[in-house]
């Protein structure tokens, strides 16, 4: 008796096409034999073989029996269908077919890929195709769907990750929404003095492209502001932007700076890695975009103690508004890009380095503002006491590769660490040493730069520096560096003693990761980043559809491949809103509200957010366009009230029942 | 030269004696930075890990018998490779196929501890004997132990510790059984000095003779009994409550359990022990004890807590000779020196007969005292 309840209908017709795949199958399993057997089933009309399913002549074979014969469930034999599942419905489609009236049987990898030649071979093929035929038979057609796509782009972080992917969508004449949390754009890159290989000046190559962003019409560039809350779905998510209050009228001010320069109180300047000082009323840099100033509540003395208001005394424009408010603000976006990049790890927990303690260790963020002619020192290097430093010494791996802090590799400091040592050279003369483990100089142009710094006579020491200690006072020139390591090429300890030592820091994830990943559903890999919907295949999409990851977000990278992560982001985009609609996956869970008992079980389980409660109706419903139809609902519902579109238990239990009976 | 051919079976060998992790190292040289043998002489750690990775070991050499096991290597390796199994595993191998010799002196402080359950080779009958001073009634019925460790038993410079323990525990109205002869050493050095066998049976007989005398709680005065009590008796099926004298002691002064009487007008300075503070993460008590006591000013060496430096007597090393100009012990002495400590405190016998015998070769005018933390509480009541 069979286990299947309710009987087929009578007018099913089933053309089943075994494929050779050339010798792949044939010369393994007997094809002819299998599309004679499948041929002696009931429904069965048609059973054919040929050597090339997928070439347009196999196809056309389907075409002709559906057009002509009126075949209206069709089994492929031919390889797994994760290759051409998707060829063949389009082939269904085009001849008037619901494509998933379509079943294939994998007899390539599961089958003649496995076994020796022989009957036994061509006996499983047999089963799996009968398998396939009685499944195919409870097949009935699914409606496919798709969403409009409303045409705006967010792009959260205004780093060079952010702008360039901001850019990218604008010069194509689609909207795009940057919200920046910082008074200004640049993101890291606009720290940095130099940038390796080509030693290009960091300033002259990004500022040009942050101009852009400022003059371009299709950007609407919102600084000091937040994403808050999104809501909806690909090609239409509701986003709460929450632009924090600065104080100053952005339609007002003219940028002229005078309130910066008249304010009394000063602070640590963040931008300056707290080496230098700003004002409470600040830029954070001479090139920042947009050029408007802000009030730090925190530190301007009017909020603090009810007295002041020198900016608004000078300010002519009249820009200066104590009385604002944050405001938030709707947007209507299509597709989001997620652009955050990353915080650099704090290494005072290693106090064997010293940092924090002993005031000429940096880190590599501090170099990067010692260098620069926009930083504390105009450029120039400076010991704590005013001197200049005769020697440094430059630390890899600070917090990477290190199970005790972040397992992973940074990929940027082995660059950073030689940029550092040509810049030491060049601004002083000094000595350099290079504390490393590995030297991975592995993009274009790389392993090039490491010669002509090896070449700059700088000392490779290969090791991982174990103490630093500012135990050799020398008279002369005060207090210098002790370090302290095994050299492992030389087999021996070695005691450095340096003026300066710099600490090149992991890029780590950012502070607030987790935030923003719950506010976006994204996923996040183990080493606390952001994760991508495939390593290696996807790189830039997310498991949510229509949110895109670039940049250090994503995982610690230098600027070129930060750059190319962008464009291909703000391209998948791009492709979303001209097409001006999106399909979704027709494979998805489909409640029977008669059975469902208002348990609510499943609404907390979906990691897509697709199942939302009916209060009216007091039933689960599923959001077919969230819904990637992976039946953890289906598994999880007591009342048995949830299948997933495709994969009901008939259709399951027909095909386990062809293939073992 | 001879060209060396990599040697699967040895790597395997240490392998099956525990060296798991072995592979992970990536030999960044930061064990060997961190090691204090390399403030006083060479020895390249992390070249030792390669031989092993390779099979490549010179068991001849002395260096497998430096490790102190004092776990600053380990604890800061970025590859979490467990250095100190892996040299475990040299010495076991060593141990238990007699490739090579096993130091003479460690040789008899292990055929002590086989022959008489210590390793000075005193009988086993005089192991209570340092209590007998006290004339104390100590309950055979009650459930909480006082282990004294073989030094403090046995060692007439370190007895004082056993008493001062006694003493204070009297004071502070715990009940507490000593099991005298029937305790042997707890074996934590033997079993870090290759002998696993040896510790699998001083184990075996621990735990017998506690579990025969009721025990459920155990205190202790040696950090590395605290250690093979709590973390390798556990998994052979123990399951009693074990306290390192300082975690017992330290909410009882907290409560004013206490009544001190005297000021202890002294400059102490605390090192953390290596099993202690490394090994269990156990630094605030012994310095909350320390600033309860009424005039003590407690004061920091160079190297505490995590960092501390090893007196260089864990890992068996308190039974071998180290030379003259190699101790760890002098070089902490005189930080103790440095920071003029009046007492240098301590809460491990091992550390404090490392500390006594150093001291002899300081004849400087100006000195310091070595005394256990719990002598310190005496003092003061
Ligand atoms: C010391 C150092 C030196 C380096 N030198 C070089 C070099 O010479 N050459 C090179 O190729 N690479 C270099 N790199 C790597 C380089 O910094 C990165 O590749 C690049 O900055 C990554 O850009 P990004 O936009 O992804 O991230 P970021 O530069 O970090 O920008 C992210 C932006 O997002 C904003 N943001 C963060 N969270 C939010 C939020 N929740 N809402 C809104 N906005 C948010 C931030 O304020 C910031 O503006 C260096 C890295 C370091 C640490
Ligand atoms: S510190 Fe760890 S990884 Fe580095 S050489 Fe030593 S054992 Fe290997
Ligand atoms: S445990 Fe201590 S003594 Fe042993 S190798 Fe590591 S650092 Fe050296």
């Amino acid at each position: 008796m069979s286990i299947l309840k309710g009987k087929p209908d009578d007018d099913i017709k089933i053309g089943v096409y075994v494929c050779h795949c050339g010798h792949n199958i044939a010369s393994t399993v007997d094809v002819e034999e299998v599309a004679r057997r499948a041929k002696e089933l009931g429904e069965v009309s048609v059973a054919r073989d040929y050597v090339y399913m997928c070439s347009s002549k196999g196809q056309n074979l389907i075409r002709q029996d559906i057009m002509q014969l009126g075949i209206n469930r069709v089994v492929v034999a031919a390889c797994s269908p994760r290759l051409y599942e998707q060829t063949f419905q389009n082939v269904l489609r085009e001849s008037g077919l619901n494509p998933y009236l379509l079943q294939v049987a994998n007899i390539r990898e599961q089958c003649a890929w496995l076994h020796e030649p022989g009957p036994l071979a061509t006996e499983k093929a047999n089963r799996l195709v009968k398998g396939a035929i009685k499944r195919v038979i409870h097949h009935s057609p699914i409606e496919e769907q798709s969403v409009p796509v409303f045409p705006a782009t967010l792009v959260i972080g205004g780093g060079i990750a952010g702008i360039q992917a901001a850019l990218e969508i604008a010069n194509s004449q689609q909207i795009v929404y940057l919200v920046e949390r910082e008074p200004s754009i640049g993101g890291h890159m606009a720290q940095f003095d130099k940038t390796f290989p080509t030693l290009d000046c960091s300033a002259c190559i990004l500022t040009p492209k942050m101009n852009e962003v400022a003059r371009n019409p299709y950007i609407r560039l919102m600084t000091y502001s937040e994403v808050v809350e999104v809501s909806g779905y690909v090609g239409n998510f509701n986003v709460k932007v929450r632009r924090k209050a600065r104080y100053i009228d952005e339609d007002k001010c003219v940028g002229c700076g005078i309130c910066v320069e008249k304010c009394p109180w000063s602070t640590e300047s963040e931008f300056d890695a707290d080496l230098g000082v700003r004002k409470a009323v600040y830029t954070p840099f001479p090139q920042a975009i947009p050029n408007i100033p802000v009030i730090d509540k925190e530190r301007c003395v009017y909020f603090l103690k009810g007295k002041c208001r020198a900016c608004e005394k000078f300010c002519e424009a009249k820009a200066i508004n104590f009385q604002q408010e944050d405001l938030f603000i709707e947007l209507h976006v299509g597709a989001i890009i997620v652009a955050t990049g990353y915080d650099v790890f704090d290494p005072t927990p290693i106090s064997q380095y010293g940092y924090g303690r002993l005031p000429n260790v940096f880190t590599s963020l501090e170099f990067e503002r010692l260098c620069s002619p926009s930083g504390p020192t105009g450029g120039q290097l400076k010991l704590a006491d005013g001197r200049e430093p005769k020697s440094l010494a430059v630390i890899h791996c600070v917090g990477s590769r290190d199970q005790n802090y972040n397992a992973y590799c940074s990929r940027v400091c082995c660059m950073h660490s030689l940029k550092y040592s040509h810049l030491f050279k060049e601004k002083t003369g000094g000595e350099v040493y290079q504390i490393y483990i590995d030297m991975r100089c592995t993009g274009k142009g790389y392993e090039e730069f490491y010669e002509r710094v090896q070449g700059e006579h700088v000392r490779f020491i290969r090791g991982k520096l174990a103490t630093i200690t500012a135990d050799s006072p020398d008279s002369e020139t005060g207090e210098k560096l002790s370090l302290s390591c095994e050299d492992t090429l030389l087999g021996g300890l070695v005691n450095i003693p340096v003026d300066m030592a710099v600490l090149c820091v992991a890029l780590e994830p950012r502070h607030d990761a987790e935030q923003v990943a719950q506010i976006l559903r994204l996923g996040r890999s183990r080493d606390g980043f952001f994760m991508e919907r495939h390593p290696k295949l996807d790189p830039v999409a997310t498991m949510s559809e229509g949110i895109f990851i670039v940049g250090c977000c994503q995982g610690p990278k230098d600027i070129p491949d930060t750059v190319a992560q962008a464009s291909a982001a703000a391209a998948r985009a791009l492709a979303m809103i001209v097409r001006g609609k999106m399909e979704t996956g027709a494979i998805t869970a489909a409640i029977d509200e008669t059975l469902c008992s208002a348990c609510k079980v499943c609404n907390a389980l979906c990691p897509y957010g697709a199942i939302f409660f009916d209060e009216v109706s007091n039933v689960s419903r599923v959001n077919r366009i969230l819904c990637k139809g992976c039946n953890v609902c289906g598994a999880a519902c007591p009342s048995g009230a949830i299948s997933t579109r495709n994969f009901s238990e008939s259709q399951i239990l027909a095909e386990i029942e062809g293939v073992l009976v | 030269m001879v060209a060396l051919t990599p040697f699967k079976e040895a790597a395997d060998m240490l392998m099956e004696a525990g060296a798991e992790k072995l592979d992970n190292c990536y030999q960044c040289g930061l064990c060997t930075g961190s090691c204090p043998w390399n403030q006083v002489r060479s020895f390249l750690v992390r070249r030792i890990i390669h031989q092993a990775q390779l099979g490549v070991i010179d068991f001849e050499s002395e260096d497998l018998w430096l490790c102190t096991t004092c776990r600053n290597c380990v604890q800061r390796c970025p590859r979490g490779v467990e250095i100190i199994d892996i040299m475990k595993a040299m010495r076991r191998v060593i141990t238990e196929t007699g490739t090579a010799k096993i130091p003479d002196s460690l040789r008899l402080a292990i055929t002590n501890i086989a022959g008489a359950g210590n390793p000075l080779g005193e009988p086993p009958e005089q192991r209570g004997d340092w209590a007998a001073p006290l004339r104390l009634k100590h309950k055979a019925d009650s459930s909480t132990l006082y282990f004294s460790c073989c030094i403090p038993a046995y060692e007439p410079k370190v007895k004082r510790v056993a008493r001062a323990t006694a003493q204070v525990l009297k004071t502070s109205g715990t009940d507490f059984n000593i099991l005298a002869s029937r305790e042997n050493c707890c074996g934590e050095s033997v079993r870090k000095a290759g002998d696993e066998n040896l510790f699998n049976s001083l184990a075996e007989k621990n735990i017998k003779a506690f579990s025969e005398a009721g025990i459920k709680q155990i205190l202790v005065s040696s950090p590395h009994c605290y250690h093979s009590f709590k973390n390798e008796y556990s998994k052979l099926g123990a399951d009693f409550e074990v306290l390192h004298i300082v975690q017992y002691l330290a909410p009882l002064v907290s409560e004013g359990k206490f009544k001190f009487k005297k000021e202890v007008k002294k400059k102490v300075a605390y090192h953390d022990s290596c099993y202690l503070a490394r090994h269990n993460g156990i630094y605030d008590e012994p310095r909350r004890i320390l600033e309860s006591i009424p005039g003590i000013e407690l004061v920091e060496l160079p190297d505490v807590k995590e960092n501390t430096l090893c007196c260089g007597g864990g890992g068996g090393r308190i039974w071998m000779d180290t030379k003259k100009d190699e101790r760890f012990s002098d070089l902490r002495i005189q930080q103790a020196l440095d920071v003029g400590a009046d007492v240098l405190a301590v809460s491990c016998p091992y550390c404090m007969l490392n500390f006594e015998d150093s001291l002899l070769g300081f004849s400087n005018t100006k000195t310091v005292e070595i005394k256990d933390v719990v002598e310190l509480i005496c003092e003061g009541l």
